[in-house]
């Protein structure tokens, strides 16, 4: 296990350098001169030359890729053209909106999903197995928009249980701050859990066709142990595939929920600086949601192994 | 159809039956599982498929009575629908009782509680039928957590000296062992410990050494015989390896088609075979004369028909060599040959000609 632990560390790190050279590249290969548009727009060449000498813009493309990793690595992102903030800080406030954001609607997506496919694939034949599907097709076909603008429309302005839009830092107010999290965290969390329900019931459907599992029966085990312990926990690795993937999905693509949220996460940092052409900023977007993909799947992996010990062995043997 | 009893389908129970394998002496004259005109079906998108026809055997504790034929013949089907395992598109009839308990037809909890405790399974594949990822000490535990209502210590160590019974070395480091860490026979001896966990009064394995290397059968073979012996259980071996049947049974139950066409005590069936099919199934048989080249391996002409209705007819009729009209519109019923218990159901039975039969 400590072997297996420390391989995929080592990956995962290789992984992340590789991306800084692709965020890197990927700025430079932008159309336009920085030096240029941060200069103004008279075109002074001493200007542009000051300015390109001030960011270090002569530099050679190695030398300036070196400063980018180390400063990165030491949480200098570089500073906002357009608010002259600190990347860094603009980072560290709308991180945890959208990791709270992610984790609840996760969690909504997890527990609806799972129960429900569960359910559809147990009660094949069933109209539990129908109103499963019609769910997850409903869930898959809404676009969170609209549901999140429905929410907004009955439950907040109609019936007043939610606030429509803002948000409350954690721990300024946790019970104002999960009032302003509930509608979002549900309204994303549906499609996923559509998401969740289709892989949960196909891989249930294939564990339970499985010869363990009539030897679990044959055991004279209840069905609800056969199920929830036996098959369930074989079908567990898809599922587990499923939500780091779009964990890794829902930290940079919250987008549209948080704007009509109104939530200062993320998802609106992103797109503000894409509209600004902010590109320190985007850059630190960019860097921080790949770092969270590459943390995402090394911690999936690491589940994996704690779920089928089979994997265990494979990574310690090879 | 059956008649559902009102007894719980436990039966008698034995004194001590959580401190370890011992002799169980049945002194009943009554077999311990009694199963008549068994049908099953299955309910498919092709409509209705006769798996099981009619089948009625007896087994008696402490008896190993061996279930021939090829495969899709029925046998398999009949073993699992003892306990009611089959799935939900089978419907059964018929009766099958343990202990005088009727079981078709018994109530899900019955059938539970009946299960792994008084009739326990050892399948075929020893590689796919224990889940991957759990212990096997957790797996064997598990069943006398259930039954037995044991602690999970107390169950762990009684794990601990089921594996040792079953012949597995160093038992008490395999129980922290998954599945895929043993090998093809040590998995077969952990699917042993399994059922015979809770002492089962009936044991059924099915097709327990197909999927194992030959050097490894004999080793189960030996444990399945000194369980047999060991607990005075009834044990149902269900095989299409004579070779086996001559080795370990008792009494041979030969089964097409989902019908049971010839029955009787082992060396009997094996030296006066008087089914067309036994004879054939024994014509099958690699002997050291067909290795020669001195004679060549016979083979059953023709495949085992699928059916969708049990017909009025031998359904072996289109591969017999006897057959006749008779044969062909209306079906034989075992009968009982003079002066053995020999039961065959055949309107032109071998019996007589030597000739036919391998040696």
């Amino acid at each position: 296990m400590g072997r297996y632990l420390l391989r995929r560390v080592a990956q995962s790190m290789v992984t992340l350098v590789l991306a800084t050279m692709v965020v890197f590249a990927g700025v430079r290969a932008l159309p336009g001169d920085p030096a240029r548009a941060l200069a103004g727009e008279e075109n002074d060449p001493a200007r542009i030359a000051a300015v390109r000498a001030k960011y270090g813009l002569d530099d050679a493309v190695w030398l300036q890729y070196w400063h980018y990793l180390t400063n990165s690595l030491t949480g200098d992102f570089g500073t906002s053209v357009r608010t002259n903030i600190p990347v860094a800080e603009m980072l560290k406030s709308a991180l945890p909106v959208t990791i709270e954001l992610s984790l609840l609607s996760l969690s909504v997506a997890a527990l609806i999903g799972v129960l429900t496919g569960v359910l559809a694939a147990v009660r094949r034949g069933h109209p539990a197995e129908w109103l499963s599907n019609a769910f997850a097709l409903l869930g898959l076909s809404v676009p969170n928009f609209w549901l999140g603008l429905m929410a907004i429309l009955y439950l907040s302005v109609a019936l007043a249980i939610f606030p429509a839009s803002g948000h409350v830092p954690f721990f300024e107010d946790p019970v104002a701050n999960l009032h302003h999290m509930v509608l979002p965290a549900l309204v994303l969390g549906t499609g996923l859990a559509a998401v969740i329900m289709r892989q949960t019931r196909s891989s249930m459907l294939d564990a339970l066709g499985t010869d363990y599992i009539r030897t679990a029966r044959a055991k004279g085990l209840a069905e609800r142990t056969v199920i929830g312990v036996h098959a369930l926990r074989n079908s567990l690795i898809v599922v587990v595939t499923i939500v780091g993937l779009q964990l890794g999905a829902l930290i940079s693509g919250a987008v549209v929920t948080e704007r009509i949220f109104g939530l200062p996460g993320f998802g609106k940092l992103t797109v503000d600086s894409v509209f600004q052409r902010d590109y320190p900023v985007i850059q630190g977007v960019v860097l921080v949601t790949a770092s969270a993909y590459i943390l995402i799947n090394l911690l999936v992996d690491l589940l994996y192994s704690l779920i089928d010990p089979r994997i265990r062995v494979q990574g310690e043997a090879a | 159809m059956s008649t559902p009893s009102t007894n719980a389908p436990t039966g008698r129970r034995r004194p001590n039956a959580g401190d370890g394998p011992e002799l169980v002496p049945t002194h009943s004259d009554e077999p311990l599982l009694q199963v008549r005109d068994l049908t099953v079906g299955f309910r498919t998108e092709d409509g209705r498929v006769s798996a099981v026809d009619q089948v009625s055997f007896d087994a008696r504790a402490g008896e190993l009575l061996a279930v021939v034929g090829e495969s899709g013949c029925g046998k398999s089907v009949a073993a699992t629908a003892l306990s009611g395992l089959l799935p939900h598109n089978a419907t059964v009839t018929g009766s099958v009782r343990l202990d005088g308990v009727e079981l078709v037809g018994a109530s899900p909890d019955q059938l539970r509680a009946v299960r792994g405790k008084e009739i326990a399974y050892i399948f075929q594949e020893p590689m796919t039928s224990l889940n991957p990822v759990f212990t096997v000490g957790r797996q064997v535990a598990e069943v006398l957590r259930v039954h037995e209502g044991m602690n999970r210590r107390d169950a762990m160590s009684r794990a601990v000296e089921l594996l040792e019974l079953v012949g597995i070395p160093t038992p008490r480091e395999r129980i922290k062992h998954y599945p895929h860490q043993l090998s093809g026979g040590l998995r077969q001896r952990v699917m042993i410990a399994m059922a015979v966990a809770c002492n089962p009064r009936v044991l059924v394995a099915d097709e327990p050494t197909t999927a194992l290397d030959v050097t490894v059968q004999a080793g189960i073979l030996d444990v399945l015989r000194d369980m047999r012996d060991r607990l005075g259980a009834a044990v149902v071996l269900i095989t299409h390896d004579l070779g086996v049947v001559a080795d370990v049974a008792d009494r041979v139950m030969v089964m097409y088609a989902g019908r049971v066409v010839e029955r009787g005590e082992v060396h009997e069936l094996f030296e006066r075979p008087r089914h067309h099919y036994t004879v054939g199934l024994l014509g099958a048989v690699p002997s050291a004369r067909t290795a020669d080249g001195q004679q060549r391996l016979r083979e059953i002409p023709g495949l085992v028909p699928t059916l969708a209705e049990q017909p009025d007819a031998c359904t072996f009729a289109d591969r017999c060599p006897a057959a006749s009209d008779k044969c062909r519109s209306s079906q034989p019923r075992l009968d009982v040959a003079p002066a053995s218990r020999h039961e065959v159901a055949c309107w032109h039975p071998a019996g007589t000609d030597r000739a036919e039969v391998p040696a």
